[in-house]
């Protein structure tokens, strides 16, 4: 094969791929703005003929969309956080500080990768219902609070930290808790908004344990309104993909603006140490 | 304050909340999987009763168990080769020095891994519309008969399969770009002066070096793939005539459905057993390969 041939080639499947994964998002996009009705017909149009805002408008005003986008918004935000707290918290311990046992009890961590989260699931239901949490935002929340892979992967990171800065600062006579906020939290800036990112994106598209936890309406998260929605407005294309694209584009537009910090998450995550 | 009783505070708030809600629930389960737990006792704790393995003798002689594990089973033959050969091509078409505009194509294949499956599958539920959809008209232009993607039961387990790996190819590709960036050029330098074929710089080079990274991708997403739910959800419902009901969904139905707990237990542990011995099963092979 000539180099120019094999160029356009490689070229060509790139661009060829590229259509086949944006495609779908960008027709949902498109038939977002069409009249009711106007995706269902032969041949099936790709630009809507009046763009309208008329599906968003019906979602907001009427489905209710705004209360999920909210809750979306609050839920993910509150995972994030806290999640974040406690696990650059444990992370940290498990890297630098010494204690009986360290290794052992990160070993049996690491084990619990193994176990699917579906597992936990039903229990975990009961527990809910006993503790009066369940409909609750909590109920998303709390579980949510301490991730395995989050510890794993701010130990890694924090692996890195040279002893000798955590040993000059308890010389001078700093406490513990000092040392973590003034000194070691900057130095873990990274692995932070890396491990935030990961988490809200993981937070907000969430689907069947939300769907569990959630019973009623009122609490509902984007993705488990937009699948009850879905079971109603079966033929409503129009107003579906305009639902689609408010679930989708907040993390679809999170991800563009922080894509160096996901992705690095994704390969530090994939590298067991 | 000493490191030592500083180590623990630090631990106490993540090892409380794993404990807590994930290693509690995770042995809770087992035992529950051991009684009739059912809506007669959700109502009144006093009706619960101990079966021993009593549910999983039950599931294993129940048909639509069996049709489910063959359907995840299914998915997760068809779905993870399929996968992982979509990203490593990827992957080395964007590691290919005659590419163009590497990190704009790099984006455009990973967006579909960070949206929202729902929202995703949602689309393709109208992409595959048996009449309107633009699958069907695309392929009627070269003279292709309508599929019912979705209602027809031997269609609708390759639609989520074809869905599936549209939405997670990504993922994997990124993997397999760092892996590929990883080999030295000089490799493939040393083989094309030999006058190796790009074919046998595949196999000979590009495979091997990535061995340790393909076995590490290919038990992650098989794990994945074993734990299908939201794709049959959304675009199918388990439908149409259950073909597309996996383990995860029966698990859903038989203890949110039917409030069956116990034995919806006992199908989570089944999978979670069968995912274990499969992991088990990749690693011994892939060892016994690695000494031949």
């Amino acid at each position: 094969m000539s180099p120019r041939l094999a160029k356009a080639t490689i070229n060509g499947l790139l661009i060829g791929g590229s259509a086949i994964a944006l495609f779908p998002l960008l027709w949902m996009l498109s038939v977002s703005f069409m009249q009711p009705g106007e995706a269902s017909s032969l041949p099936p149009p790709l630009l809507p003929a009046h763009p309208t805002w008329n599906n968003y408008h019906e979602l907001f005003a009427r489905a209710g969309m705004g209360r999920y986008l909210l809750n979306s918004l609050l839920v993910s935000t509150a995972i994030t956080l806290l999640s974040l707290a406690f696990n650059l918290m444990a992370g940290y311990a498990f890297a630098k500080l010494r204690f009986a046992g360290r290794e052992r009890l990160f070993q049996a961590l690491l084990g619990g990768l193994v176990i699917p989260a579906q597992v936990a699931m039903l229990p975990l239901f009961l527990l809910l219902k006993y503790l009066g949490l369940v409909n609750s935002y909590a109920a998303v929340v709390v579980p949510a609070m301490a991730t395995i892979f989050g510890i794993f992967l701010v130990r890694q990171y924090a692996r890195g930290i040279p002893d000798d800065l955590m040993e000059a600062a308890r010389i001078d006579g700093a406490g513990e808790l000092r040392i973590f906020v003034q000194i070691v939290l900057p130095l873990l800036k990274p692995i932070m908004v890396t491990l935030a990112i990961f988490t809200f994106l993981a937070a907000w598209n969430d689907f069947m344990w939300p769907l569990i936890a959630l019973t009623g309406q009122e609490h509902y998260t984007l993705p488990i309104a937009l699948a009850s929605l879905s079971r109603e407005h079966v033929q409503d294309s129009e107003l579906m993909m305009a639902g689609s694209v408010v679930t989708v584009l907040p993390v679809l537009l999170l991800f563009l603006a922080l894509q160096r910090y996901y992705l690095q998450g994704l390969l530090l995550g994939s590298v067991k140490g | 304050m000493n490191p030592q009783r500083a180590a623990w505070l630090f631990l106490t708030p993540a090892l409380l909340v794993l404990g807590l809600f994930f290693l509690l629930p995770v042995i809770a389960a087992f035992v529950l999987s051991l009684t009739d737990y059912d809506l007669y006792a959700l109502a009144d704790i006093r009706n619960l009763r101990f079966v021993a393995l009593g549910n999983y003798w039950e599931l294993l002689h129940r048909p639509l168990f069996w049709s489910a594990l063959g359907h995840t089973l299914c998915f997760v033959a068809i779905g993870v080769p399929l996968s992982i050969v979509t990203s490593l091509g990827a992957a080395m078409l964007l590691n290919s020095p005659l590419a163009r505009m590497k990190p704009l194509f790099r984006t455009a294949l990973f967006a579909p891994v960070v949206t929202t499956v729902v929202a995703v599958a949602v689309i393709w539920r109208y992409l595959f519309n048996t009449k309107y959809g633009l699958a069907n008209y695309v392929l009627g232009g070269i003279g292709i008969h309508p599929v019912d993607w979705l209602g027809d039961p031997h269609w609708a387990m390759p639609t989520i399969i074809l869905f599936a790996v549209w939405k997670n190819f990504g993922y994997n590709m990124i993997i397999f770009l760092a892996g590929l960036q990883a080999i030295p050029a000089d490799l493939y330098e040393a083989a094309r002066i030999d006058g190796a074929s790009a074919l046998r710089q595949f196999r000979h080079i590009t495979l091997p070096m990535l061995g340790p990274t393909l076995l590490m991708v290919s038990i992650l997403t098989v794990s994945g793939y074993f734990q299908l739910f939201a794709e049959p959800y959304v675009m199918t419902e388990g439908g149409p005539l259950q073909s597309t009901v996996s383990v995860l969904y029966l698990m859903y139905e038989e203890g949110f459905k039917w409030w069956n707990l116990g034995s919806a237990s006992a199908v989570a542990f089944l999978l979670f057993m069968i995912m274990f011995a499969v992991t088990a099963a990749m690693l011994r092979v892939s060892k016994r390969g690695g000494e031949a």
